[in-house]
């Protein structure tokens, strides 16, 4: 049996791959509400607001459950991370709140359409910025640049975040999510107008996740040297970039030939693979150079407690989350064409 | 203000916020599940009017507490990152916990809000059910966690460092239920009353209206139950904190001298200068009763303890005093709303009736505010009680009252965008020509 440690870490991975994959698509839905143009802009924006409201609270606390994790199982990183990038993580938790209560208000403040038009926009910039600043903490994160506070102030909060290479993997997380979002869009409605604007996005946006890949690639040369390092020389690197690539491939074939469900199954491979890739390169290490999955590690007794409550948790979960999708998801088909 | 001051004042400034958020979390779905069971039983409309109502408020305020809460996540470690390095591991458990029950309210109210039209009622009524079990869940495993700081159990203390932790004795400490119970039924009193309140007072405009007569019976039943339960948690609670933290429960009861047939103060203001307290009326003996069951039991006093573990004596008193004085307000409300059911024909017949109970709507409220500030401002100086201090827990990053004012701003601004939502619903409410639900006022 693999030691408690990875077991938990292999927990946080797959909470953070469901966080993204859904709520990373919620905030894509937000940034399609921003770029929403052209004669159905209104419906465009009625189409991700119906997408997304049944849904996002629940996608939102895989979130909280990898943060949960972090804390109970490896306390250290946990407090490192916390206070080396406590203004990096603020500003993400004003995106986070922003997000949410505009989103909220706007669906029930209906008193005039001027204020929900106000909400409305809120909700978008704060759903453009939010990805940008996670991007942002994952990539001072791998940077390896973090440190125990003892310097300047400004070297210890802000240096290790204000720079090109945390932002280049904020534009692709992103990038990443508005990708998810167009395609997924695709597939909530029969309206083959509104369909084809979403079609469109996601072949732009396909090309564009293609082109921030490799400036991320580029940039950590110098700025992320030691991940660089894993992912340019480990036996696995080049299978995982070459079904990474097929994927994207694939995403772009699909929406093509319109064939959107296997476009959503392909985009969600194409993010997983990229996040796995970043997760095996960053293994064992949670910060560098300091702390690993086994030297931050809570005692096995704490771990053990942990992986049975989780299993316990997902015994519940799984049917429950299985339940909202079917039944806001299951019948796409079904639902009215409203226009075209 | 320095550092360690505005780390405190943005802690309490979030949990002050989030509380009253996550209290509407748990008592409304029941609320609205009550009330949609009452239309699958009654077939009449205006019940399901109302649960459609409440469902509104609901989301919004489960969706400010969805955000306020994940805020409190990472200020956890934002401001306390030692806490959180030394503590992570023996309290992650109720959290962990708490995630899971935090997932089932989000997925069953998603269901709850959006699915009026898209699964049979008896599915839906169960999905709010589960919507009110899972907050009160959830409610009950972050306060296990918080009473955790109060009574620490579940490791060993070796050269500062916790060993032998184990994780189900630091869940069940012995804080945990006594605490979790009282925020509990806090949550279903101070919701069911500030409900009933605003119902009343629109029945002091509008006498006869049938909608506002089931929402404040109904505010009243789970508003009442949990006002009326209360003295008997609080009863619970305190034996716990004069047992456990002997330091707190002397600053509450501003008892400075350790005497037997301790009495108990009424009011007053204590001076920890003079230590003693001015101004109260005294009951010999009932303090000693109610902490140990017998009249002559002795009560430690402050002044067995050194100056420096005092937690602030003058605040920690009076929020106390005020958190007791409201419980007993609205116990006596409740008692009344029960005789009126129970001998008079109309429970919303009496104006002064009316009156009374709109007058209560805020209370539970404030005393959900004080009672908090008597947990933790009487935990002070300790973050973990007689084991770390909170100085020590602190972050090292500098200029703190940036972040603190940042969160308070944004904050107010909720506050105020919620209540100006809010009131513009009770406004909305059905008028006088009877409650028929207009076109579109049906939840998507």
């Amino acid at each position: 049996m693999p030691p408690l440690e990875l077991l938990v870490g292999g927990v946080m991975l797959a909470s953070l791959t469901f966080y993204v994959l859904l709520a990373g698509a919620d905030y894509g839905g937000g940034v399609w509400d921003l770029f929403a143009h052209g004669p159905r802009a209104q419906l465009q924006r009625e189409l991700i607001a119906k997408a997304i409201g049944p849904i996002w609270e629940a996608n939102h606390v895989w979130l909280i459950l990898v943060v949960v994790l972090l804390f109970s199982a490896f306390p250290p990183a946990y407090a490192l991370i916390s206070t080396s990038l406590h203004v990096a993580l603020l500003l993400l938790l004003l995106g986070i709140v922003l997000r949410g209560s505009a989103f909220i208000f706007r669906a029930y403040d209906t008193a005039h359409s001027g204020a929900q038009a106000s909400w409305g926009r809120v909700f978008a910039v704060a759903s453009l910025g939010t990805p940008i600043l996670l991007g942002v903490v994952v990539g001072a994160i791998s940077s390896g640049s973090i440190q125990q506070p003892g310097e300047t102030v400004r070297r210890a909060y802000f240096f290790t975040w204000v720079a090109a290479f945390p932002f280049a993997v904020g534009l692709f997380a992103l990038v990443l999510f508005a990708l998810l979002a167009a395609v997924y869009l695709t597939l909530e409605t029969n309206d083959a107008a509104l369909q084809d604007d979403f079609r469109r996005r996601a072949i732009v946006c396909e090309m564009v996740t293609a082109v921030v890949a490799l400036a991320v690639f580029l940039l950590s040369r110098q700025h992320a040297p030691a991940i660089r390092e894993r992912l340019a020389n480990s036996w696995w690197t080049w299978p995982l970039q070459l079904a990474t690539a097929l994927a994207a491939l694939g995403t772009l074939a699909a929406l093509w030939t319109r064939r959107f469900p296997w476009a959503r199954f392909c985009a969600a491979g194409q993010v997983t693979l990229i996040l796995w890739g970043w997760a095996l390169a960053q293994y064992p290490y949670l910060v560098r150079p300091d702390l690993t999955i086994h030297n931050s590690a809570a005692p096995p007794v704490v771990l053990h407690a942990l992986l049975w409550a989780l299993a316990a948790g997902v015994v519940l979960l799984f049917p429950s989350y299985w339940y909202l999708f079917h039944v806001f998801k299951g019948s796409t088909q079904k639902s009215p064409v409203r226009h075209g | 203000m320095s550092d360690l001051v505005a780390a405190r004042s943005q802690m309490a400034m979030s949990l002050a916020f989030h509380i009253v958020f996550a209290v509407v979390g748990m008592g409304m779905p029941l609320l609205m599940a009550l009330s949609e069971w009452r239309w699958i039983r009654s077939g009449q409309q205006v019940d399901l009017l109302l649960a459609k109502r409440w469902a509104k408020g609901t989301a919004v305020f489960f969706a400010v507490g969805a955000v306020s809460g994940t805020v409190l996540s990472f200020e956890l470690g934002l401001l306390w990152p030692k806490f959180m390095s030394w503590a992570g591991a023996i309290i992650g458990m109720p959290f962990s916990l708490e995630g899971f029950a935090f997932f089932a309210e989000a997925i069953f109210l998603g269901v709850y809000l959006y699915g009026w039209d898209r699964i049979s009622p008896r599915a839906h009524l169960t999905a709010g059910v589960l919507v009110a079990v899972s907050g009160a869940a959830s409610g009950m495993f972050v306060v296990f966690a918080n009473a955790w700081m109060n009574t620490p159990a579940g490791f060993v203390l070796q050269n500062g460092k916790p060993i032998e932790v184990h994780p189900a004795a630091a869940m069940f400490n012995p804080s945990a239920w006594p605490q979790s119970i009282h925020m509990l039924l806090a949550a279903y009193a101070a919701t069911g009353f500030v409900v009933a309140g605003i119902h009343a007072y629109a029945l002091l405009c509008d006498q006869h209206n049938l909608f506002h007569r089931r929402a404040l019976q109904l505010g009243l039943l789970v508003g009442g139950i949990g006002a009326v339960l209360q003295p008997l948690s609080g009863d619970f609670l305190g034996k716990s904190v004069a047992r456990h933290q002997p330091v707190k429960f002397a600053a509450t009861e501003g008892q400075f001298e350790s005497e037997i047939r301790a009495p108990l103060r009424i009011g007053g203001w204590p001076d920890p200068e003079q230590r003693r307290t001015r101004y109260t009326i005294e009951i010999p003996g009932l303090l000693s009763f109610i902490a140990y069951g017998d009249t002559g039991a002795l009560v430690r006093g402050l002044n067995e303890y050194p100056r420096d573990v005092w937690p602030p004596v003058v605040p920690v008193h009076v929020s106390f005093q005020l958190m007791v004085a409201i419980g007993f307000a609205m116990t006596c409300v409740a008692l009344w709303a029960a005789w009126r059911q129970w001998r008079s024909p109309c429970i919303a017949g009496s104006r002064v009736f009316l009156w009374a109970v709109a007058a209560s709507a805020p209370l539970g409220f404030i005393a959900i505010e004080a009672g908090w500030f008597v947990t933790e401002l009487g935990r002070q100086p300790w973050i973990i009680q007689g084991v770390m201090r909170t100085t020590d827990a602190v972050t090292p990053m500098p200029g703190l009252i940036v972040p603190f004012f940042a969160i308070t701003l944004l904050y107010l601004a909720l506050a105020a965008i919620v209540i100006l939502l809010l009131v513009r619903q009770v406004r909305e409410s059905p008028g006088e020509s009877g409650p028929q639900p207009r076109a579109g006022e049906v939840l998507r």
